[in-house]
């Protein structure tokens, strides 16, 4: 009985796992196809990946892209950081109302933060590129970092900074000793989450990026829009195997650490 | 009575600059613009006016909203259906399944979300796999036209989302007391009569901030109507970018966006009243 209604969950899950990972399925499958319409399978070919690897304005706005992400990650990282330690630990007014505001950019829909974003870029006269992508970017890269590490601060406990603050360590010291290596693992699964949230979005992009520079997402919309080649596909591809090899690679570490820490017991 | 600074205050300065200048000035410049003068072509001109919100009330406006309303509705109650037992299922297996399943969850994460829904653009087209599968049954005589309607974009809607109502629901279930669900039953409650009371219950936050986090987007997403739905399927996002970008009126535009704004406080807003949760569950 119990047996038997775990095998129909295990159904069930099994089912919406197919329904999200079929359109990646055909996607990967039609990155190999020689033909390029994708209504018919004409065989196994890597052309689009030459033509991808060939095409100049892809690998720009792949650049793009990455660069984007790495300088809105690292200024959200340092603002959200700071920040959640003051939410936590300084007295000041309005913190409430502030934190509230400060997370809004991932609470309204994206399309208002972007063209909200569109008109004031364009009342400052800043001239629409990179500093007003990374800007929009910062702007909804903040909140997911600022709550992680907020979270992870409200959990500690005061009694390991005390400690070390009785023993004798200075302020600074017991912020490098105690404090930072306990929010680290915070700060980076924030950070990797908006890296994750940079790296495809298109509906703020699309605003604030100007008319010289593309994003990938922008650029795979344009194209979706005018016509897709397969090169889209092997891209994709590409990206879905970048991702399992990391994830290879850090379960990995993680068991060579582990089976170290044993050894060392 | 003002409270004594501490060391720790300056650590606020950064994420105080930064929300006041690139939060509050973006949103309050919008509720500016959307009280002044359209100016033919680009920009906008100084002098009040509530036309732009008198515009909104425009049949033609009404229905985009009516519409796009409808379609967030209907694909937040259909990623509700799907996504609160996959949730629910879950959170009850093992730790390491649990840990699988959630790595499978987040990996698509990584794939662009346009070329995930490219992928149904493959499935669905007039010669796609799916109309394949269904001619070769014998289920059907000619091809279905799928693409470019209103299923095709709750379709993406459902797809897009879904993930974060899974994710919502879970982190709910997970840390739910499951001894209590137990003590209904040793009480002589039936499973159903132990569900309702007790699990439905703990885990109303997490599926109500799944509805919000799957509502929300599904107003403002114009991408997935562009590409699944042609120009058929209207949202409110596609007319306030039409009418930042081809249409060149941003004074409406922002009316617009300060009316859905509105519409999305007031849902958040009865979210935390009959909750009392203050944090959406599951979006960290």
């Amino acid at each position: 009985m119990r047996k038997h209604k775990v095998r129909l969950s295990g159904i069930y899950l099994g089912l919406v796992l197919l329904f999200i990972y079929l359109p990646i399925g055909f996607v990967a499958v039609y990155s190999f196809n020689e033909s390029s319409s994708t209504a018919v399978w004409k065989g196994f070919s890597l052309k689009w990946y030459q033509a991808l690897f060939q095409d100049a304005s892809m690998a720009e706005a792949l650049k793009n892209s990455l660069l984007l992400g790495v300088i809105s990650c690292l200024a959200a990282a340092v603002i959200g950081t700071m920040g959640a330690m003051g939410l936590i630990k300084a007295n000041a007014r309005a913190k409430g109302v502030m934190e509230y505001i400060a997370t809004l950019p991932i609470m309204i829909p994206e399309i208002i933060l972007g063209m909200v974003f569109m008109a004031f870029f364009a009342v400052l006269r800043l001239p629409f590129g990179m500093a007003t992508l990374a800007l929009a970017h910062t702007a909804f890269c903040v909140p997911y970092i600022l709550t992680m590490v907020k979270a992870r601060l409200a959990g500690m406990d005061p009694a390991l900074e005390e400690a070390a603050m009785d023993l004798g360590a200075s302020p600074a010291r017991t912020f490098f000793d105690i404090t930072l290596p306990l929010v680290t693992p915070a700060v980076l699964s924030g950070s990797l989450l908006a890296f994750a949230m940079s790296l495809d979005d298109v509906v703020i992009s699309i605003f604030v990026n100007g008319p010289k520079i593309n994003t990938l997402p922008v650029k795979v919309y344009t194209q979706m829009k005018f016509g897709v080649t397969p090169e889209i596909n092997a891209l994709c591809t590409i990206m879905l195997a970048i991702t399992l090899l990391a994830l290879a690679g850090y379960s990995l570490i993680r068991r060579v650490r582990v089976f170290d820490k044993k050894k060392e017991v | 009575m003002r409270r004594k600074w501490n060391r720790w205050t300056f650590t606020l300065a950064p994420l105080y600059v930064f929300t006041l200048l690139f939060v509050v000035g973006p949103l309050l410049y919008m509720v500016a613009i959307s009280f002044a003068s359209n100016k033919e072509g680009y920009g906008v001109i100084w002098r009040f006016t509530a036309e732009n919100y008198k515009k909104i009330f425009d049949p033609v406006y009404l229905e985009t909203f009516r519409q796009s309303l409808k379609l967030a509705f209907t694909s937040a109650l259909s990623i509700m259906l799907l996504g609160y037992p996959f949730g629910y299922f879950m959170a009850r297996l093992n730790s390491r399944w649990k840990n699988r399943l959630m790595l499978l969850l987040l990996i698509p994460f990584w794939v662009n979300s346009l070329i995930r829904l490219y992928g149904w653009i493959i499935i669905l087209q007039t010669k796609g796999a799916l109309n394949g599968v269904l001619l070769n049954l014998g289920l059907i005589e000619e091809p279905l036209k799928m693409l470019y309607s209103y299923p095709a974009v709750l379709l993406g809607m459902i797809y897009t989302l879904l993930p974060f109502m899974i994710l919502s629901v879970y982190s709910s279930a997970e840390k739910m007391d499951w001894s209590l669900v137990e003590a209904a039953r040793d009480l002589g409650a039936n499973e159903i009569q132990a569900f309702c009371s007790v699990t439905f219950k703990m885990t109303l936050p997490g599926l109500l901030s799944g509805m919000i986090l799957t509502f929300i987007p599904s107003m403002g997403l114009f991408f997935i109507a562009d590409i699944l739905g042609g120009n058929k399927i209207v949202l409110v996002g596609s007319l306030i970018q039409d009418q930042m970008t081809r249409g060149s009126n941003w004074p409406f535009a922002a009316a617009l966006a300060v009316a859905l704004t509105i519409l999305t406080t007031l849902i958040i807003y009865l979210y935390r009243r009959i909750t009392h949760v203050s944090e959406l569950e599951g979006l960290y």
